[in-house]
């Protein structure tokens, strides 16, 4: 597959169609810019800002969008809030939509068919998988991604964190806790 | 279409095995298969939904043994050829023979950042009022066009019941084969599992897909 991707670059550039620059600048948004750091601090904002909280529920484009966060495969977002009685979880059964502008590229396993046909029909077998058990009466709702929505959950505060400040917060806001197959990180006790 | 990518509910593909503090990329080529396909994207000649549908067209068996960005360079080089833009002859000879179509524009590097930051949005305004509302139970359709549709197998001739009405967006089914972006209002629809899975589906499991209302008729 390297060469045939060397190849198919080669014929596009030499025919001007794409620019090497250009994908190198691409890559580099991707691995340097654009990451669930974003997300991470969408969702500490969202712990601390009741207004920021009530705006994400009400549009979270915007509310996003006013972090700077916006852009490729973000365009119109959704965010999604766990509850003690509802889990959150995120999956693209039809394709690999993820919501880039707050988590970055997807990982392997969230676009790959273990995931895509599991999430749907054994949730919690998929959760286990990430040792993620929940207590048997919590309630999960899966979001399908089928349409134009990208969806990001915004896990439960961590017990322990009362006073913590935003930029603290975040450091615990995990990748998989923003897609739903994992939690918020739990303070290590001093 | 009812291919490959139409997942939900499949079995037999084993564990997730999610791979711990995982790399951005697992392989250079990677890198450059995710950018020459943004960028061959940017060249404007079609459009997301005809892309997943090139994607979702492989067939099950190549499919399924290649890893999602080899998915991605199989489909582009399948949309360039429809194109115009390459030819057989040239990806075995690995170097351009002759020019092809004229593209309607090419990404600079210089423009990146401000073309990753726009994004493509894809809501358009709908001329008539909504035919469902909040609240409503609706069936879905039990279709199965061979080309593209966003309406997986599992979520067909369902009852939900509508969560949220989203906007109007750009239909995939007519989008995707060149036929009009023919917008629709999406809604976000809810099952209960056992309406999708039946016996032994988890009570405490509830599913949702996005719809276009063309997929829904009042239950």
């Amino acid at each position: 597959m390297a060469a045939r991707v060397r190849a198919l670059e080669t014929i596009l550039t030499e025919k001007g169609l794409v620019d090497p620059k250009a994908i190198d600048a691409i890559v580099e948004t991707y691995e340097t810019k654009v990451g669930p750091r974003n997300g991470a601090r969408v969702v500490a904002k969202a712990w601390v800002d009741p207004e920021f909280n009530a705006w994400l529920k009400r549009d979270a484009t915007a509310a996003i969008g006013s972090l700077s966060y916006s852009g490729r495969q973000g365009e119109h977002m959704q965010a999604v809030f766990n509850t003690d009685e509802t889990h959150n979880l995120v999956v693209c059964t039809l394709c690999s939509c993820y919501p880039w502008s707050v988590l970055g590229l997807p990982p392997v396993w969230y676009k790959s068919p273990p995931y895509r046909s599991r999430a749907v029909i054994d949730p919690r077998g998929v959760l286990a998988e990430f040792d993620l058990v929940l207590p048997e009466a919590t309630s999960i709702r899966v979001w399908d991604s089928t349409a134009e929505l990208r969806y990001l959950v915004i896990p439960l505060r961590p017990e322990g964190t009362d006073g913590w400040n935003e930029e603290q917060l975040a450091e615990l806001v995990t990748r998989d806790s923003m897609i739903g197959t994992g939690l918020a990180r739990v303070p290590e006790v001093a | 279409m009812n291919g490959p990518q139409d997942l939900g509910g499949q079995m037999g593909f084993g564990p997730v095995n999610p791979e711990k503090d995982e790399p951005y990329f697992h392989a250079a080529w990677e890198k450059r298969a995710l950018g020459l396909t943004l960028a061959a994207g940017a060249i404007g000649h079609w459009n997301i939904d005809e892309s997943r549908h090139a994607r979702e067209s492989l067939h099950p068996a190549d499919y399924y043994s290649s890893s999602y960005y080899e998915i991605w360079t199989k489909a582009l080089e399948i949309l360039l050829k429809r194109h115009g833009f390459v030819t057989d002859a040239e990806l075995k000879d690995a170097h351009s023979l002759g020019k092809g179509t004229e593209p309607k524009r090419t990404l600079k590097a210089e423009n990146v950042a401000s073309v990753l930051a726009k994004g493509g949005p894809c809501d358009r305004p709908v001329e008539v009022a909504p035919r469902f509302q909040v609240g409503d139970h609706v069936k879905t359709r039990n279709f199965n066009p061979e080309t593209h549709t966003r309406l997986p197998r599992y979520a067909r001739g369902k009852m939900g019941i509508v969560e949220a009405m989203r906007g109007g967006f750009v239909l995939p089914d007519s989008n995707a084969h060149g036929e009009g972006e023919n917008p629709q209002y999406v809604y976000t629809v809810v099952f209960k599992a056992d309406e999708i899975w039946g016996e032994g589906a988890d009570p405490t499991l509830t599913v949702s897909i996005d719809a276009w209302e063309s997929y829904l008729e009042l239950a």
